[in-house]
């Protein structure tokens, strides 16, 4: 692993010690923000629930990878590949420490969050599920853990069923008590809502699917960088995360699996680096984790995300939640002085992502009109049209905060929303 | 402020505002839905052609401030014109809208949407109701995605 990495793993005490205090300190290790957009306005970034911006140690880790140590892992006998192959290894155990896991084999490395739910879909879901058995999902899942259970509902003839919610966006325990029968094989949860912000009760949900023997996946693609998770704790049989939402690269994610799942499916992909032996009568299979890593991996992306954990790991995760929910609060504060705004997404349990809409005015126009003012803001159905359907909007404005988030970014997107009524009100 | 205005002309506002033609067509012969499902932007264009001509056309629909404007644009400058000569203005429009052209050519009043082209993302807003109505001269029978 590069030095830079080496270097802030070590650093002994937790920074964030006095939250606002430390903002502008952990702005710096962002690059990224320190430039000006549409003519000179300085970067507001609040997009940060599509892609986060990576520190400096993220993009040094990688720079250092392909620099020093390129090669390919688990093959070479030379030593750049033992060098890259103990970087890689070694970010397997980094993930597997992130979210608490007993063994570095239940931490397989995937492309996202994406290919993650694909390959227990298909690994898992597709081999076990049988016609009319019934996989539950949430009403505020995002497209990624929506059409891969389709998909295996078409393959092998199982039914979606749908736990729904209030109009604050929480999700209704009686209905998924209702929906939870001899005919469950799969229940596959979003941990935070990446449209509405909304913390769901997983803990509670696996609880009860275990109570009859249904194992859950957890979606943590938001959930990671603002809650604390720990799959011991949950229990959960599967949880899984993109890189790139959590400070690191594009391209990898991370499943986890309860070891005897994972050990008893089958291969997601065939390909070298998955297999033990092949002859062209039979082939066996590598065990895990490589059994689902077939051909040569993001080996730089998995370096990339170890770096981006060993980022976030020097902070206090009770002070960054802390100082989340309160810049949370302020926004919510400060956005509903605004006639005419109406939220999308109002539950008790929320963190860090804001959604609403303006009382005849398209989200587009006010994507646009923040971005003239240099705040990037998602503006659309964020890959859930469920719930754009559900709250009977064509889309909303999202704002999502991060790590390095002030209040001033804050104050202009709440001047840059009134800006949109001076001109489309 | 400066380029905001020239992205939401005046013009712009005003047709968003107060959109022209916006109306059910019971007699049309010929309607298309037309759909952005990047943004849920939805647009129904009605047609009354006899003769090769536009002789009315109207929509409906919920979308943003461009792509209300521009069908609401679209139909003022269309009716009474030849289908073809809809074809031509609709390659000159979108020519306008992508950049390749500065409006001087045939689009008219359109040229308020000159702005678009600095918005790449908010082309498609502006030329889906053209699309639509493109699909409904052809008397296309599937809805027009934009995707």
């Amino acid at each position: 692993m590069s030095k830079a990495v080496k270097s802030l793993s070590r650093a002994a005490k937790p920074r964030l010690a006095t939250p606002q205090h430390c903002v502008e300190e952990i702005r710096k290790d962002f690059p990224a923000l320190h430039q000006t957009v549409r003519g000179g306005k300085p970067l507001v970034y609040l997009d940060n629930a599509a892609t986060i911006q990576k520190p400096q140690a993220v993009l040094d880790a990688i720079q250092c990878f392909y620099s020093r140590d390129n090669s390919n892992v688990h093959r070479g006998l030379h030593e750049l590949s033992e060098r890259a192959t103990k970087a890689y290894e070694g970010a397997r155990e980094t993930a597997q420490r992130f979210l608490g896991a007993a063994d570095s084999r239940q931490i397989i490395f995937t492309r996202s969050t994406t290919e993650a739910i694909n390959l227990v879909a298909q690994s898992y879901a597709r081999t076990n599920l049988q016609a009319g058995d019934e996989i539950i999902l949430s009403a505020m899942e995002h497209h990624s853990n929506i059409v891969p259970w389709q998909m295996v509902c078409e393959q092998v003839g199982a039914v979606l069923r749908v736990i729904p919610m209030n109009d604050a966006g929480e999700l209704l325990m009686d209905e998924y008590d209702k929906l939870l029968n001899e005919r469950t094989r799969f229940v596959s949860i979003v941990h935070l809502s990446n449209s509405l912000g909304t913390i769901n009760p997983v803990q509670e949900i696996i609880r009860r699917a275990h109570a009859r023997n249904v194992p859950v996946l957890v979606d943590g693609a938001q959930a990671v960088h603002h809650l604390v998770v720990d799959v011991n704790e949950l229990d959960c049989d599967f949880y899984v995360f993109s890189g790139h939402k959590m400070y690191g690269p594009t391209g990898i994610g991370v499943l986890y699996g309860k070891t005897e799942l994972l050990e008893a499916m089958p291969p997601y992909q065939g390909g070298g680096d998955m297999i033990r032996t092949v002859t062209f009568e039979k082939t066996t299979y590598a065990p895990l984790p490589y059994k689902f890593e077939a051909g040569t991996p993001n080996i730089a992306g998995a370096i990339g995300l170890a770096a981006a954990l060993d980022y976030f790991g020097q902070f206090d995760r009770e002070a960054i939640q802390a100082q989340e929910h309160e810049l949370l609060a302020y926004t919510h504060e400060r956005l509903a002085e605004i006639p005419g705004l109406r939220f999308i997404g109002t539950a008790s349990e929320k963190a860090a992502i804001v959604s609403f809409v303006l009382e005849g005015i398209h989200p587009h126009d006010i994507g646009t009109i923040l971005d003239m003012e240099g705040i990037a803001v998602r503006a659309g159905h964020h890959c859930t049209q469920p719930v754009m359907d559900r709250f009977g909007v064509p889309a909303t404005v999202r704002a999502s905060l991060a790590l390095y988030t002030t209040r001033e970014e804050i104050d202009k997107l709440v001047a840059g929303t009134r800006k949109v009524l001076e001109v489309l009100g | 402020m400066s380029d905001l205005r020239e992205l939401y002309q005046e013009v712009i506002l005003d047709h968003r505002r107060q959109p022209r033609n916006f109306r059910e067509m019971e007699e049309a012969n010929r309607r298309l839905e037309g759909y952005n499902p990047l943004c849920g932007d939805r647009v129904t264009v009605y047609l009354q052609v006899k003769d090769d001509v536009v002789q009315d056309v109207s929509f409906q629909g919920m979308g943003c401030a461009i792509s209300t404007a521009s069908a609401s644009m679209m139909t003022e400058l269309l009716k009474g014109k030849k289908v073809e000569e809809a074809e031509v203005i609709f390659k000159h429009f979108q020519d306008l809208v992508t950049g390749k052209s500065d409006g001087s050519d045939g689009v008219g009043k359109l040229v308020v949407f000159a702005g678009v082209s600095e918005f790449p993302l908010r082309v498609k807003c502006a030329i889906l109701p053209w699309h639509t109505l493109r699909g409904a001269l052809k008397q296309q029978a599937d809805a027009v995605t934009t995707e």
